[in-house]
């Protein structure tokens, strides 16, 4: 998907039709339902290393992400829609992300939120100990460049999630062992 | 003690032991032999009651290890610190977990991490690294085809 510069959506998916004394809203169910779920994402409370204090930057006062509907940020993955994998990935976290992931209901989405998330960063090479990359573990679904990246750069990401939900990019849904894709599209 | 008196009182100690100049801290080298009742000098010693172990290390030269130790005093305020030259096959020293508690899992993680044994110690296992883990990551000579991608 390509990533536009400037948000372009639509503030509300559906037309008015002003009828004597109110009105009739024409939409799709789906695009009703992906419009909330973009606007109300809560993240997990999860973070390994440096990326972890941008990210907590992003929620504070100054970059303040609950602007885009992020401020509900859960210490448990049973209530939260997105996680921001905020640092590095080693071999002994990996089944603990996994868990994690695993535990998240869907539908679920994830940020993979600078270097050593993406690809195991400085960590590529001569280490014993990094996963190069957390989608070697779970699928990603925005990636975001920098070591650490700033918090304007994570809130692109997150709004870019936004827009792939509103676009009716489908989160994963488990069935059995399959990797399957959620509903069709709209 | 002033850092003078210090290396006088330390060569009185362990006669013709050498020192490292250059550093910040008095250092002295020692035979890892010796370093039981060496150690319990330091800690116990009427006016250096080095009560404070806050750095282990163990170091890679290649040819040989070196075992590291810094000691303070909240007493007296001094600082010194004992390095001991191990053997590159088999790296072998004294625990001295007995001594300064906190050194069980500063030993510990030199063992997991550079496989330096120390004798004596009450709990030698692995630390960071998993039960199963093989061989010594923190080593020169350290390979790992699975892990580890080469520059």
């Amino acid at each position: 998907m390509d990533v536009s510069q400037q948000n372009t959506g639509k503030p509300f998916p559906g037309e008015v039709h002003p009828t004597a004394g109110g009105g009739i809203l024409v939409t799709k169910l789906d695009e009703v339902i992906n419009w909330a779920r973009s606007n109300s994402l809560w993240p997990l409370v999860f973070g390994t290393s440096c990326c972890a204090i941008e990210m907590m930057s992003t929620a504070a006062a100054k970059y303040d992400w609950s602007r885009f509907g992020f401020e509900v940020a859960r210490a448990t993955p049973r209530q939260a829609d997105v996680i921001i994998i905020a640092g590095t990935i080693v071999n002994k976290m990996a089944p603990v992300l996994k868990r994690l992931y695993d535990q998240m209901a869907d539908p679920k989405y994830v940020i993979a939120m600078g270097a050593c998330a993406t690809s195991g960063g400085p960590f590529f090479y001569n280490t014993y100990s990094v996963v190069k990359g957390a989608d070697h573990v779970i699928p990603v679904d925005v990636y975001v460049a920098g070591c650490p990246p700033r918090p304007e750069a994570l809130l692109h990401a997150l709004i870019t999630l936004q827009e792939k939900i509103k676009n009716g990019v489908p989160g994963k849904i488990r069935l059995g062992d399959q990797e399957q894709t959620g509903r069709a599209e709209s | 003690m002033n850092k003078d008196e210090l290396k006088i009182r330390l060569a009185e100690l362990l006669p013709g032991v050498t020192f490292e100049d250059g550093a910040e801290w008095t250092t002295i080298v020692i035979d890892p032999a010796c370093w039981e009742g060496f150690a319990r000098e330091l800690c116990g010693g009427k006016g250096l009651e080095f009560d404070y172990l806050f750095c282990v290390t163990a170091v890679d030269w290649k040819t040989h290890f070196v075992m590291e130790y810094h000691l303070t005093s909240t007493i007296h305020r001094h600082t010194v610190v004992v390095k001991a030259k191990l053997d590159h096959e088999r790296p072998v020293i004294r625990t001295v977990s007995d001594i300064w508690r906190t050194a069980e899992f500063h030993e510990r993680e030199a063992y997991d991490l550079m496989g330096v044994e120390f004798v004596g110690h009450p709990d030698l296992r692995r630390l960071f690294m998993t039960d199963e883990w093989k061989g010594w990551p923190l080593r020169k000579d350290y390979d790992d085809p699975v892990n580890m991608i080469k520059l």
